[in-house]
């Protein structure tokens, strides 16, 4: 039984991690309509940073503000030069382009630091285990949750309470409208295309110590994050969480009780879900 | 006598917005029916619905007797119901005869073949020609459609709908962005059209409305404001009032 | 899509040229291959594969607009189904490249109607998902498939049961060609046939095919069926010419490649995807034994660059040059 609750802390701090990761190709999913096969690549840029800043010297967690914010400023500028021009081209188009830089990411890492795994230091009190309620769970899941969690609040606070999130609604709602009425739509999906890269990147440090990290990182991650945009429905950041908690949870679970069969559940489920709800379960209608 | 085409108390809803309320539609086989109307009464969102590509929310559709409400848009292509656009809807790199000749295959169900050349399809191919002539565009049959005048474009629409070999033939503003003097030819060959196809279209122009149809319905808001011959719509003190008095605004 | 297709261009409406005037260039230059490279037929096998492969993908993104990230799976079905069927003594290549064919286009025809519906993403989502199901599967029934080592032990009959497959890989390389051959033209007949038409005027104008009586989604889900089985007989061929058949080949990385390749070589343009497949092949093959880092960071550049410099790929460029002869 007690396993059983560890398993399923387990899985909720995989999929904290899942929505870390996948929220920031929701909402460009959702607000610009692009397919950026490129958001797994961004949570592995901000992985091997934080490998790097930490082994030379950097406190852990001053390298997650600082991977934030270095990647999120990567984010904005590939989002300047190339993405934009991309916002109204075929779906092909996009993926063509995100899956090359997906390509090129990967292939620089392995050039740069090769393909073997990379470990992170994290601080003692992140690698210890906590007893909670009798049962014994490593600090760094209960990490994870928090931040998860933290995370989610403050972007449904930013989405749902301030300026800048009525103004993301609106211009997702009806871009025409939205330019109408003065709203830089242009800056807005810079910073938001940003913010998803920062977040991605934040995932991608927090992966680490829980998932490992080599050159294919970028897309053996990929078709989860898909998962969760494609059950959680583009731009909605509850759909993401809950699909990221429900993924993290399942595959968790499935793997512990029923280790045969693998990720066929988890492909299973995306399959069904499509054929019933080919919008996501939160998603707009198409 | 079944009528080729009807509706009853047919409704269609975008969200908290009923675009068509209540309308029950007779049309008599063989007849040129004009649907008429001031701007956003509704007109192209009933012939969506007539054909099939927006679901109503409520009522029925009968194609000559036959209940079509469930039926797919192009299911009710095969039960005799075919449209034409009134923004251009061709296949733009594609010929002009091409254009027709893939209306002529589907309506064949010959489109499922993909082992003979398309162009050992005899029959199909004068199918099409003889569509072209019709609308006098064979001279233009291997021009791709983008390179056709608007006028030219507005008849391949027509011809295209005419390959589907109709009994009921919708036109939504066939002479729409048309020069006046084209439009009468456009009109002209509708005119054309055998007696026994049923034609019912949405036209602004009350000159023409006037000159080819032999019912006309009035839609306002959504609903039959009234349905009469032409003596009777020009007569009608109400139709004037919501329709003809506003003629001018329509004129564009 | 349709204004950067540069197949719209040329049209079937001209029936003057049976094949594109490259056409006859393309298969002298790999009937000469055999004359001129005896010691690399291996590779022009491999590469014949991939053209075949690339054909497959482009009657379904190039012609009936469905962009897959999963069709290795169709490829990876069709090497283990002619592997698996050789293991169990049933070692003649021809009814290999029918079982092929077979197995993918059941699933394919399976498959069909969650991928024809909905939008491109979800089609990506759902070739995605799928593939990776597919490829646990194929990970999972290890007594079927050998698991991650893949099979290597089996055996294949001489063809027609006169031409056994030689060591040099003449055999090989002939029976790739002519499997080539009969794809391209079948290729091209589908593409000129009446359900061809039917794909170029979804491509053209999804919105009217209904009106005019189209089974849209029916045209949608043949094309997927006939593209399943043609990367079948892909596959099949891959398995029974290189004596193997592995998880790679159903991987994720063969479905990112085949989507490149047909674009760069110009979807919708049957010699252009054959010529870009061949050049793709050959510089992967150049490169990679160099340096496979290189080879992919380099793969990754071309691709962004592609989507904003070489717009209708190597066909786009066919078909300029012809337009230009012509002209002149």
């Amino acid at each position: 039984m007690s396993s059983l609750v560890a398993v399923l802390v387990d899985g909720v701090a995989y999929g904290m991690l899942l929505f870390l990761s996948a929220v920031g190709l929701s909402v460009t999913l959702g607000l610009m309509r692009f397919i950026n096969l490129a958001h797994g690549a961004f949570a592995m840029v901000g992985a091997y940073l934080a490998v790097v800043v930490v082994a030379a010297g950097l406190p852990f967690l001053l390298a997650l503000p600082l991977v934030f914010v270095v990647v999120g400023a990567f984010g904005i500028a590939i989002e300047r030069t190339a993405i934009r021009h991309l916002y109204r081209r075929s779906a092909l188009e996009q993926v063509l382009f995100s899956i090359g830089l997906a390509f090129a990411l990967g292939a620089l890492a392995n050039l740069i630091f090769g393909p073997q795994q990379q470990a992170i230091q994290t601080p003692a009190w992140l690698t210890g285990r906590v007893a909670l309620a009798g049962l014994d769970i490593t600090s760094y899941r209960l990490f994870l949750i928090a931040m998860g969690a933290a995370t989610a609040i403050a972007l449904i606070y930013l989405f749902e309470h301030t300026l800048f999130g009525a103004r993301i609604r609106a211009a997702v709602d009806n871009r025409r409208a939205a330019e109408g009425i003065g709203i830089q739509v242009e800056r807005l999906f810079a910073l938001t295309f940003g913010l998803g890269a920062a977040l991605a990147g934040l995932g991608g440090a927090l992966s680490v110590e829980m998932l490992g990290l080599d050159p294919a990182f970028a897309l053996k991650y990929l078709t989860m994050l898909l998962m969760v945009v494609a059950i959680g429905g583009a731009g909605s950041i509850e759909g993401s969480l809950l699909a990221a908690l429900g993924l993290g949870t399942i595959d968790a679970l499935f793997k512990y009780l029923l280790p045969e069969a693998g990720g066929f559940v988890i492909f299973g489920l995306l399959v069904a879900v499509l054929l019933v709800k080919p919008a996501g379960l939160k998603g707009r209608a198409a | 006598m079944t009528a080729a085409l009807a509706t009853t108390a047919l409704s269609v809803r975008f969200g908290a917005f009923q675009a068509v309320r209540d309308v029950s539609l007779s049309v008599r086989a063989g007849a040129r029916h004009a649907l008429i109307g001031p701007n956003g009464a509704g007109k192209t969102t009933l012939v969506h619905a007539l054909t099939g590509s927006v679901k109503p929310a409520a009522g029925r559709i009968l194609i000559a007797g036959e209940e079509a409400t469930g039926r797919s848009e192009a299911q009710r292509v095969h039960m005799g119901l075919a449209r034409t656009f009134q923004i251009n809807q061709l296949f733009r790199n594609l010929t002009v005869l091409d254009n027709v000749l893939l209306a002529v295959l589907e309506r064949n169900r010959r489109t499922a073949v993909f082992w003979r050349s398309v162009r050992n399809d005899r029959a199909a191919l004068d199918e099409a020609r003889s569509c072209l002539a019709f609308v006098n565009l064979l001279a233009l049959a291997e021009r791709p459609v983008a390179a056709l005048p608007y006028g030219s474009q507005r008849l391949l629409e027509i011809a295209i709908a005419l390959a589907a070999r109709p009994r009921v033939l919708v036109l939504d503003e066939p002479a729409a962005g048309v020069p006046a003097a084209e439009s009468a030819a456009i009109f002209e060959r509708i005119h054309a059209l055998p007696a026994s196809l049923t034609v019912v279209f949405i036209e602004h122009d009350m000159g023409l409305v006037f000159r080819f149809a032999e019912r006309i319905t009035v839609l306002v808001a959504g609903q039959i404001l009234t349905e009469g011959t032409p003596a009777e719509i020009s007569a009608d003190p109400r139709v004037r009032e919501v329709y003809l008095g506003r003629r001018g605004d329509h004129a564009a | 899509m349709s204004a950067l297709n540069p197949a719209s261009h040329g049209g079937l409406s001209k029936p003057a040229l049976p094949f594109s005037p490259v056409t006859p260039l393309i298969f002298a230059a790999l009937i000469a291959s055999y004359f001129l490279f005896p010691n690399h037929l291996a590779l022009a096998t491999q590469i014949l594969v991939l053209m075949i492969f690339a054909l497959s993908y482009d009657l379904l993104q190039g012609h009936a607009g469905i962009v897959s990230l999963g069709h290795a799976v169709f490829l990876g079905l069709g090497a283990y189904g002619s592997a698996i069927l050789a293991r169990w003594g049933f070692t003649d290549p021809l009814l290999g490249l029918a079982a092929g064919a077979s197995i993918s286009a059941l699933v394919a025809l399976v498959l069909s109607p969650i991928v024809v519906r909905g939008s491109d993403f979800t089609r990506l989502l759902v070739t995605l998902g799928v593939a990776s199901l597919i490829h646990e599967a194929a990970n999972r029934m290890r007594d079927l498939t050998g698991g991650a080592d893949g099979l290597a032990d089996f055996e294949v009959a001489p063809l027609l049961g006169l031409f056994a497959f030689d060591f040099e890989g003449r055999t090989a390389f002939l029976y790739a060609l002519t499997v080539f051959a009969l794809v391209y033209a079948a290729l091209w007949r589908v593409t000129t046939s009446p359900f061809g038409l039917a794909l170029r005027g979804i491509r053209e104008n999804s919105r009217r095919m209904p009106a005019i009586g189209s089974p849209v989604a029916r045209h949608l889900a043949v094309s997927y069926l006939l593209s399943g089985a043609i990367a079948g007989v892909g596959g099949a061929l891959l398995a029974q010419t290189s004596r193997f058949a592995s998880l790679d080949m159903l991987g994720f990385e063969r479905s990112a490649e085949i989507v490149m390749v047909v674009t760069l070589g110009g979807t919708g343009h049957i010699a252009g995807v054959s010529i870009g497949a061949a050049a793709f092949g050959l510089v992967k093959d150049a490169l990679s034994t160099v340096s496979p880092r290189y080879w992919q960071l380099g793969l990754g550049v071309v691709l962004m660059a592609s989507v904003f410099l070489a717009r209708g790929g190597i066909g786009g460029l066919i078909e300029r040059f012809g337009r230009f002869g012509r002209r002149a």
